[in-house]
């Protein structure tokens, strides 16, 4: 019995994104980018996911990890005769160095991952909105040495040049690894610990959880998966180190939010429900052909839907759409009854 | 090198101009914090879309400079456009959302924050409008030797009154009671008779109200009005008040004092070169801060913990 809630709870999550790998390799090429967006958002939410939805403490800075990963990758996977014209005043063992595809996902993921531990080692002591404020404050000096300082990187300007190696299979694989490594850790010791910590820290105290120790272990991992889902997402579309700061942070937080903070299900229907109803949005801004109806918004308005939408199931349902409960099969449920 | 850098910051931060614009910038977001600690109070909700109602009310005084309208009736319909907004948010967001965590509020107002700036960037574009009818304001004079802009002084008067009047409405009448009460223990007040509704409307107008005059402020120091405007001063205001301590509106407006005032003291000291590099500094200080006084730099004792 126990199996088997267990193998509803990791394959509820992972045939979903399994079906929306195959069916954006049934769409047409200009359709698949919705696709590939949406399966590096499960991604990124889930990392975000591992240390928000275990602990129960709110973070704002998971972004400057998903961006210390996109500028890992980035800097890392340019080639080397093109780093001069982008990047002139880097540092000579960063413009001597190009490493490949895999190589650089895992050096993004690993710069994540210590990162994380780095500002965790202080932070992970503070929680409520202390903590909050804290990690935002983290998230803007990110944004900011990454922004000016151009010894490591292109500052300002965008990441040209990074081979363009995340497609659809890369997306779809970096994801599974995403949410087995959520899984994994959410079914150990160390998450239960965490897990216990967040319902009842006094209690989970009384029984010897270690709570500073727990939440900096599970901000590491989250960190180093959102460094991962980072330097996919460089290796998909190149971008500027504006594109990964508040906009970012306030919808990753919203797909979470949304799905139900605190489940794996939950992150991974949030960011597969938000990103559809972007995609859909935005073909409709470019003008969309539905049932023989021609709708076509004013550019723009794809943001003020979304956000509205958000706010909408917030107040309608506030544990968010999974009611931040893992899948489960109702028959099993009703077995276990009788 | 060090040493000579080090005593011309020094002699810049004691410079009385930077010293009196960095007291205007403590001023305008301590006006700030008092809207958001008051909201956050009552209700226990922290209102990220607080600089949207800002940006909202810089917009109506740019439409109405657009149309070259009195000086009087822009401000009139800032301080409309304003309350009304607040009032809708309060009624549509916050009263639904009341006891839920404090996370899925927070992100509900990061939503409605969202909404805000989208519409204004549907409806006035990225590079926005410019409101100029109070520009003559920005003209400086001259007091003991350095130039202070005439809207520094009237922002620092303005902020004063307005925190007098804030403080006789919370002690000297019956709804500043409730409020004060409902502040303390929402739960017991309401029992006691508070009106939670009443309460919470009130605070919100108020809050509102403040938003209106940090627009007016706002508009005349930087006349272009765009979807992003006051984004800035709202993340340091956030920061502000949680470094200040939220438990009391006192320990939050001197939080949002003390931020603006730092941040606008090294932003007027720094050496060009340096100054690209002060949010920074700025975070990185609001982190030591919380690291050293996590419930706060100006609350007294230590929050309760429960302990086994």
């Amino acid at each position: 019995m126990r199996t088997r809630r267990a193998a509803v709870e990791l394959l509820g999550p992972a045939l979903l994104v399994v079906a929306a790998g195959i069916v954006g390799a049934l769409v047409s090429q200009t359709n698949q980018i919705y696709f590939i967006t949406a399966l590096i958002s499960v991604a990124t939410v889930v990392a975000i996911y591992v240390f928000v939805g275990n602990s129960g403490v709110l973070s704002f800075g998971h972004i400057s990890f998903f961006a210390v990963g996109v500028w890992a990758a980035g800097v890392l996977s340019v080639p080397e005769a093109e780093k001069p014209a982008t990047m002139p005043y880097l540092f000579d063992f960063l413009s001597s160095t190009t490493v490949g595809n895999v190589p650089s996902l895992l050096i993004a993921a690993a710069v994540g991952g210590v990162f994380a531990f780095l500002v965790g080692l202080p932070l992970m002591r503070l929680s409520g909105l202390a903590a909050g404020i804290a990690t935002f404050a983290v998230l803007g000096i990110t944004n900011n040495i990454l922004r000016y300082y151009e010894k490591i990187g292109p500052g300002l300007n965008t990441f040209s040049s990074v081979p363009e190696t995340t497609d659809l299979v890369q997306a779809t694989v970096g994801a599974m690894l995403v949410i087995f490594a959520a899984f994994a850790y959410q079914r150990s010791r160390l998450g239960r610990q965490l897990r216990a910590a967040r319902e009842d820290p006094a209690a989970a105290r009384a029984v010897g959880v270690s709570i500073y120790r727990q939440r900096l272990m599970s901000f590491a991992l989250s960190g180093f998966l959102a460094g991962f889902a980072g330097g996919l997402y460089i290796h998909f579309i190149p971008i500027n180190i504006d594109a990964v700061y508040l906009d970012l942070t306030f919808i990753t937080l919203a797909m979470l939010v949304i799905g139900g903070t605190t489940s794996l299900w939950g992150a991974v229907v949030g960011a597969l429900f938000v990103s559809g109803l972007d995609s859909v949005l935005a073909e409709m801004e470019d003008g969309m052909t539905l049932l023989g109806r021609t709708i076509d918004l004013p550019s723009g308005s794809r943001i003020v839907v979304v956000s509205a939408v958000m706010a909408l199931v917030l107040i309608v349902r506030p544990s968010g759409l999974t009611g931040g409960r893992e899948l489960s099969l109702p028959k099993l449920r009703t077995a276990v009854a009788k | 090198m060090i040493a000579s850098g080090l005593t011309d910051f020094v002699g810049d931060a004691l410079d009385l101009q930077v010293q009196i614009d960095a007291i205007g910038l403590g001023a305008v977001i301590a006006l700030m914090a008092v809207g958001i600690g008051l909201v956050f109070g009552v209700m226990r909700l922290v209102n990220f879309a607080y600089g949207q109602l800002i940006m909202a009310g810089a917009f109506a005084l740019a439409y109405a400079s657009d149309r070259d309208w009195p000086v009087g009736v822009g401000i009139a319909l800032c301080f409309a456009v304003v309350l009304l907004l607040s009032l809708a948010m309060e009624r549509v967001v916050f009263r639904p959302l009341r006891g839920q965590s404090a996370a899925v509020m927070l992100i509900a107002t990061f939503a409605v924050a969202f909404l805000l700036q989208s519409i204004a960037l549907l409806w006035f574009g990225p590079l926005g409008k410019t409101a100029t009818s109070l520009v003559r304001l920005n003209r400086p004079v001259e007091i003991g030797g350095a130039d202070i802009r005439k809207i520094t002084i009237v922002t620092i008067v303005t902020a004063a009154i307005c925190l007098v009047l804030l403080v006789a409405l919370l002690n000297r009448t019956s709804i500043g009671l409730h409020m004060r009460a409902a502040a303390i223990d929402s739960q017991t007040a309401r029992l006691l008779g508070v009106r939670a509704n009443l309460v919470s409307t009130v605070s919100v107008l108020i809050a509102g109200a403040l938003a209106a005059v940090v627009a007016v402020m706002l508009t005349v120091q930087f006349p272009t009005v765009t979807p992003t405007f006051a984004l800035q001063e709202t993340i340091l205001v956030l920061a502000g008040v949680v470094v200040g301590g939220m438990t009391r509106l006192l320990s939050a407006t001197l939080g949002g004092f003390f931020i603006g005032y730092v941040s606008g003291l090294l932003g007027g000291a720094l050496p060009s070169a340096q100054s690209q590099y002060l949010p920074s500094l700025v975070f990185g200080l609001v982190i030591l801060v919380l690291l050293i006084r996590p419930d706060g730099l100006f609350t007294r004792g230590r929050g309760l913990v429960e302990r086994v």
